[in-house]
C-alpha cells in the first residue's frame, strides 16, 4: 500500500466516479438509481482510502509526507507535486466524510436531476481534497479556483428561489478575490524562482515586497473565510444552497481561506503576518461581536447558522495570526470543529426544510412532540456549536482564546463574549423551533429522522465528541507542522530584536 | 548576384501549394455550377490542413525568400499552423449553413483560403512591402466573405462598414509605412532594425509617427480600442460562419503582424511603443468587459469577448520581452480553439429549420441536449479564464509576463477585469443550466459543428495536462524574432 499514490487515488477518485456516472444512459429511474449507488460507493471508497492517509501518517517526522512528484509544465517549474502534512491530514477524510453524507442525507430529499447533482458534488470531492494535498501553489491554485465552477452550478440549479443571485454573488465576490492571490502567486514565483510550496515554506522574501504580497493573499482567504467585512456572500449562498451546498460549503470551502492564511501567509511572509496581526485580529473580533449580535435577530434559520458560522471562522482567524502553538493548534481545531459541527446544523436545518420546505424560525414549534430523536440531535449540535465542555467546539475556542491571551487579552476577552451571544441566539433558535406547542397542521404530521439521515448525522456525533473528548488524537500529528510555523514566527521576534 | 535557383521559393512552399490549390477550384467552380461548393469546401478545408502539415514536417530554421521580403521562421511556422487549421474548421462548420441559407456559393471556401493565402503571408512578411500586400489579400477576402449575405440589409451594412473602415485604416497603415520608408529609405525589417540599434544614427521623429500610424492600422485589424467600432456590427452582421472565421485566424494573423513589427524592426524603440500598447490594452479591457454586459445577441457578446481578449494579449506584448511574446502567442492559440467552439455552438442554434442568435434561446439547454450544455459551458469557463480549463493558462502566461516586466498594475487592471466579464459568461452558464427550458433546438447536431465544438472543448480540458508542448514550440517560436 505505501507505494501506491494513495494521494493522487484518493483525489481522483470522486473524479473518476463522476465520469462514470456521466456515461450511464438508459431509463429515467434506473439512471437515478445507479448515479445514487455510484456516488455512494465511490465517495465511500473514497473516504476509506483517506482513512489509509490518517493511519499510515508519522506523527513524529516532520516536513510533507505521501509526497508525488511529477513533471507538469516543465518549462515554468511548475510540478505536479502532492504532499500531506499535519495541518492538511485531517481536512482530507473530512472533505471526504462529508461528502459522503451529502450522498447520503440527499438519498430522498434530491429528486430532480439526480446524475448532475451527484456528479456535481463527486467533482467537489476531487477538488476540495486536491486543494489540502497540492504542494505546488499553480496546482493549488487550480484547485482552489475550479471549486467555484461545482458549486456555482450546485446553488444556482438546485438552490432557492434567489439561487441565480446568490450563485453569482458568490461566484464573482469570490472570484475577484483570487485573482489577486494569482497575482502574488504569480510574484512569488518571480521573485523566488520556484512554485514548490515545500520549498516556500521556509521562503525568504523582501521585506519591501511581503507588505503588499500579503494585501493580495488577504483578499483571497477573507473572502473565502469569510472575514467581516467580506462576508456579505455567505448568507445569501447559504440560504439559497441546497443542504448538500450548504453542507460542503461550511464544512470545506470556508476552511481553505484559513487553510491558506496557515500554508502561505504565516509561512511564507512572517514578517508581514506580524506585522498585519493586529488588523486580522481587530476585524475577527467585530466579526466575532458583530456578526453574533446579527446572528440573534434572524428570521431564517440557515442565515442564523450562516452568522454563526461567521463568527467561529472569526475565532478560526484570531488563532492564524497567533503566534503560539496553542493558537495555530486551537485554530485548526476550531476549523475542524466547525466543519463537523456547522455541517450537521446544515443538515438538521435541511431535515425539517425537506419536510415544511420552509427555513423561517416562526413556521416552527413545538417539534420536540413529534420529532424526538430530532430534537436530541439538534440540541447535541446547538451545544457543540456554543462550544459546551466535552464537545468539539469547546476545545477549539479555549485553545484559541488561551493562546491568544497570552499575546493580546482584549482579543482574548471579546472572543469569549462570542460565546456568550453564541449560547443566546442557539438557544433561542433551539427554543422556538423545537419547544412550544405545536400549532399549524402540517407540523402535526411531520415524521421523525428517516434511516439515512441518522446514518448521515451518527459520524458527525461521533467526530464532535472524540474532538471534544480527547482532541490530542488529532492534535498529536500537527504539532512538528505547527512548530515549523511558530520557528517562522519566531526567526521574525529575533530579527525585529537584532534590528532594533 | 548568382541566379537564385528554383530551390529559394522552398520557404514558401506552403503558400504555393494554397494559391495552387485555389486557382485549381476557381476553375473547377466556375465548371460545376451549382453544387461546387460541396466539393470545394472539403477541398479547400484539405488543403489547408496539408499545408499545415507540410509545415509542421518541415524545417524551422529561418529562411528567406523573395529577395529577403518572405521570412519563414519558427514563429511564422508555429502561427501558420494554427491559422490554416483554423481557417480548415471555419470552412467545415460553414457547409451546413450555407446551404441552409441558399448562399452556397463556392466563391465562400474559395475566398476563405485565398483569405487564408493572406495570412500565411502576414505572419512571413518581412519587410512593410510585403506585409501591406499580404494584409490586403486577407482583408479583401474578408470584406466580400462578411457581405457574403447580399441579399439581406445586415450583411451588407456589415461588409460595407467593414470595407470602409478597413480602407481608413489602410491608409493609415500605408502612411505610416511611407513615413518610416521616407525616414529611413528602406522597407526591409532587418534594416529598419539595425538602423534603430545603431545609436549613431540619429533618427527623426517622423519615424515615430510612422510607427504609431503602423500601429494603429494595425490595431484596427485586431479590432482593438480605440479602432474596435466595427466589430460588433460585423460579427453580427456577417454570417455566422463567417463571424467564426473573422474572429478567429484573422487575429492571430493580425497579431503576428503586431508582434513581429515592434519586436523586430521597432525592438529598439519599446519604450516608445509600449505605451501605446499599454493603452490600448487597458482600454480593450475594460470595454470589452464593460460593454459586453448589456449584450444579449450572442455574435454582438462574442464581439465584445474577443475585444476583451486581444486586450489580455496585448498585456503580455506591452511586457516587451520573449516571455511576454511567448505568452501572447499561447494565449492566442487558445483564443482560437475557444472562439471556434463557441461559434459552433452558435451554428448549432438552429429552430425549425432557422438560425437564432439571442443567448436567451439557449435556456434550459441542459435539459434538451445535455451534451452541447456541457461542451458550451466549458467554452463559457473557458472564456472566462477559470481552471482547469485551458483560457486559465492562456491568461497565466500573460500575467506573469507582464508582472516580470514590472507591470503589476497592468497585470491587476487585467484580471479585475476578467472579474467582470466573468459575468457574461456566467450568463450563459445560467442560461443554460438554470433556467426553464425554452423549446429544443433541431435534431440532430451536423457532424462537422458538432465535431468542431466537441474537440474545441477536449481541448481546453485536455490542456490542463498536456499544454506543455504548445507552451514549449511558443517559446521556440518567440525567440525567433528575437535577435
Amino acid at each position: 500500500m505505501s507505494d501506491w499514490p494513495l494521494l493522487s487515488l484518493v483525489t481522483f477518485l470522486p473524479l473518476l466516479g463522476a465520469a462514470i456516472i456521466l456515461v450511464i444512459r438508459g431509463d429515467g429511474e434506473v439512471v437515478i438509481r445507479n448515479a445514487r449507488s455510484v456516488a455512494l460507493w465511490t465517495s465511500g471508497v473514497t473516504f476509506l482510502l483517506s482513512l489509509f492517509l490518517v493511519a499510515g501518517f508519522d506523527p513524529a517526522q516532520p516536513g510533507f509526507q505521501f509526497v508525488e512528484r511529477a513533471q507538469w509544465l516543465p518549462g515554468l517549474g511548475v510540478e505536479y507535486h502532492m504532499g500531506i502534512d499535519g495541518i492538511s491530514l485531517w481536512f482530507i477524510p473530512l472533505s471526504a466524510l462529508l461528502t459522503v453524507l451529502v450522498v447520503v442525507g440527499s438519498w430522498y430529499s434530491v429528486e430532480h436531476r439526480v446524475k448532475e447533482y451527484m456528479v456535481a458534488f463527486l467533482v467537489m470531492d476531487s477538488l476540495m481534497i486536491g486543494v489540502f494535498c497540492a504542494l505546488d501553489m499553480v496546482l493549488f491554485y487550480v484547485f482552489f479556483e475550479a471549486i467555484l465552477i461545482p458549486m456555482y452550478l450546485i446553488i444556482g440549479i438546485w438552490g432557492g428561489p434567489r439561487r441565480i443571485y446568490a450563485s453569482f454573488k458568490f461566484f464573482l465576490y469570490t472570484l475577484a478575490g483570487s485573482v489577486l492571490f494569482l497575482i502574488a502567486i504569480l510574484a512569488i514565483f518571480l521573485e523566488t524562482g520556484t512554485t514548490d510550496l515545500a520549498v516556500l515554506q521556509n521562503a525568504e522574501i523582501p521585506l519591501s515586497m511581503q507588505y503588499w504580497l500579503w494585501i493580495a493573499m488577504f483578499a483571497a482567504f477573507a473572502v473565502k473565510v469569510p472575514m467581516w467585512p467580506f462576508h456579505t456572500w455567505l448568507p445569501d449562498a447559504h440560504v439559497e444552497a441546497p443542504t448538500g451546498g450548504s453542507v460542503l460549503l461550511a464544512g470545506v470551502l470556508l476552511k481553505l481561506g484559513g487553510y491558506g492564511f496557515l500554508r502561505f501567509s504565516v509561512p511564507m511572509l512572517p514578517e508581514a503576518s506580524a506585522y498585519f496581526a493586529p488588523f486580522v485580529f481587530t476585524l475577527s473580533a467585530i466579526a466575532v461581536v458583530y456578526t453574533s449580535l446579527v446572528a440573534l435577530v434572524q428570521q431564517d434559520m440557515k442565515k442564523l447558522i450562516a452568522y454563526s458560522s461567521v463568527a467561529h471562522m472569526g475565532l478560526v482567524t484570531i488563532g492564524c495570526f497567533t503566534p503560539n502553538a496553542l493558537g495555530i493548534q486551537g485554530s485548526v481545531v476550531q476549523m475542524l470543529s466547525h466543519g463537523v459541527v456547522s455541517a450537521a446544523l446544515f443538515m438538521v436545518v435541511g431535515v425539517v426544510y425537506d419536510r415544511i420546505h420552509s427555513r423561517e424560525i416562526a413556521r416552527y414549534g413545538g417539534l420536540a412532540d413529534r420529532m424526538p430523536i430530532y430534537a436530541v440531535i439538534f440540541l447535541f449540535f446547538s451545544m457543540a456549536s456554543v462550544g459546551l465542555p466535552g464537545t468539539s467546539g469547546f476545545v477549539g475556542e479555549v485553545m484559541v482564546i488561551v493562546g491568544v491571551f497570552q499575546v493580546n487579552s482584549w482579543v482574548a476577552a471579546l472572543a469569549a463574549t462570542g460565546m456568550i451571544l453564541g449560547a443566546a441566539y442557539m438557544l433561542w433558535l433551539y427554543r422556538r423551533v423545537i419547544f412550544g406547542t405545536i400549532t399549524r397542521d402540517d407540523l402535526k404530521s411531520i415524521k421523525d429522522l428517516r434511516w439515512n439521515e441518522m446514518v448521515a448525522f451518527a459520524p458527525l456525533v461521533l467526530l464532535t465528541l472524540w474532538l471534544g473528548i480527547y482532541p490530542v488524537f488529532f492534535t498529536r500529528p500537527m504539532e512538528p507542522a505547527v512548530a515549523h510555523l511558530i520557528q517562522q514566527t519566531q526567526t521574525v521576534d529575533t530579527a525585529a530584536v537584532a534590528g532594533e | 548576384m548568382t541566379p537564385a535557383p528554383l530551390l529559394d521559393l522552398m520557404p514558401a512552399l506552403p503558400e504555393f501549394l494554397l494559391l495552387l490549390a485555389g486557382l485549381l477550384f476557381l476553375v473547377i467552380g466556375v465548371l460545376r455550377e451549382g453544387d461546387g461548393v460541396r466539393l470545394i469546401g472539403p477541398l479547400s478545408a484539405l488543403s489547408l490542413v496539408i499545408a499545415a502539415a507540410i509545415i509542421l514536417a518541415s524545417d524551422k530554421t529561418a529562411a528567406d525568400t523573395f529577395g529577403g521580403h518572405f521570412r519563414m521562421d519558427a514563429f511564422a511556422a508555429f502561427l501558420k499552423v494554427l491559422i490554416y487549421v483554423g481557417v480548415a474548421a471555419a470552412i467545415l462548420v460553414s457547409q451546413n449553413f450555407l446551404e441552409d441559407e441558399r448562399i452556397a456559393r463556392f466563391e465562400f471556401p474559395l475566398l476563405a483560403l485565398f483569405g487564408a493565402l493572406g495570412m500565411g503571408m502576414m505572419v512571413s512578411a518581412n519587410s512593410f512591402l510585403a506585409l501591406y500586400m499580404s494584409l490586403e489579400l486577407q482583408s479583401l477576402s474578408v470584406y466580400v466573405l462578411a457581405a457574403g449575405h447580399r441579399d439581406t440589409l445586415r450583411s451588407t451594412e456589415a461588409g460595407l462598414k467593414y470595407f470602409i473602415l478597413g480602407s481608413l485604416a489602410s491608409g493609415l497603415l500605408l502612411y505610416g509605412i511611407s513615413l518610416v520608408y521616407g525616414f529611413t529609405g528602406t522597407v526591409m525589417f532587418d534594416q529598419i532594425g539595425s538602423l534603430l540599434r545603431d545609436e549613431n544614427a540619429s533618427l527623426s521623429s517622423g519615424a515615430l509617427v510612422g510607427l504609431v500610424f503602423i500601429a494603429a492600422g494595425i490595431c484596427f485589424k485586431l479590432g482593438v480600442v480605440p479602432f474596435h467600432m466595427w466589430t460588433p456590427d460585423v460579427y453580427e452582421g456577417a454570417p455566422t460562419p463567417v463571424g467564426a472565421y473573422i474572429a478567429s485566424a484573422p487575429k492571430l494573423a493580425a497579431m503576428g503582424l503586431l508582434l513581429r513589427v515592434l519586436i523586430d524592426p521597432f525592438g529598439a524603440w519599446v519604450g516608445q511603443w509600449q505605451q501605446i500598447i499599454v493603452f490600448v490594452a487597458i482600454a480593450s479591457m475594460l470595454l470589452g468587459a464593460f460593454a459586453a454586459i448589456m449584450q444579449t445577441n450572442f455574435k454582438r457578446l462574442m464581439a465584445y469577448s474577443g475585444i476583451a481578449n486581444i486586450g489580455y494579449a496585448l498585456v503580455g506584448l506591452a511586457a516587451g520581452t520573449r516571455d511576454g511574446v511567448d505568452g501572447v502567442l499561447v494565449f492566442m492559440a487558445i483564443y482560437m480553439v475557444m472562439t471556434l467552439g463557441t461559434f459552433a455552438c452558435i451554428l448549432a442554434m438552429r429552430r425549425q429549420g432557422s438560425y437564432v442568435e439571442d443567448i436567451n434561446e439557449l435556456a434550459g439547454l441542459s435539459r434538451r441536449q445535455p451534451i452541447l450544455a456541457l461542451i458550451l459551458t466549458i467554452l463559457m469557463f473557458s472564456l472566462a479564464g477559470i481552471p482547469p480549463t485551458a483560457g486559465f493558462f492562456g491568461k497565466f502566461y500573460v500575467f506573469k509576463a507582464a508582472i516580470d516586466a514590472n507591470l503589476t498594475w497592468l497585470a491587476v487592471i487585467g484580471l479585475l477585469s476578467s472579474v467582470v466579464a466573468c459575468y457574461y459568461y456566467l450568463r450563459i452558464v445560467k442560461l443554460v443550466w438554470f433556467d426553464q427550458a425554452a423549446e429544443p433546438f433541431d435534431l440532430p447536431l451536423r457532424p462537422a459543428i458538432g465535431a468542431v465544438a466537441g474537440i474545441s472543448a477536449i481541448l481546453l480540458i485536455v490542456a490542463v495536462l498536456a499544454i506543455n508542448p504548445l507552451f514549449a514550440s511558443a517559446g521556440i517560436a518567440a525567440s525567433a524574432i528575437f535577435h
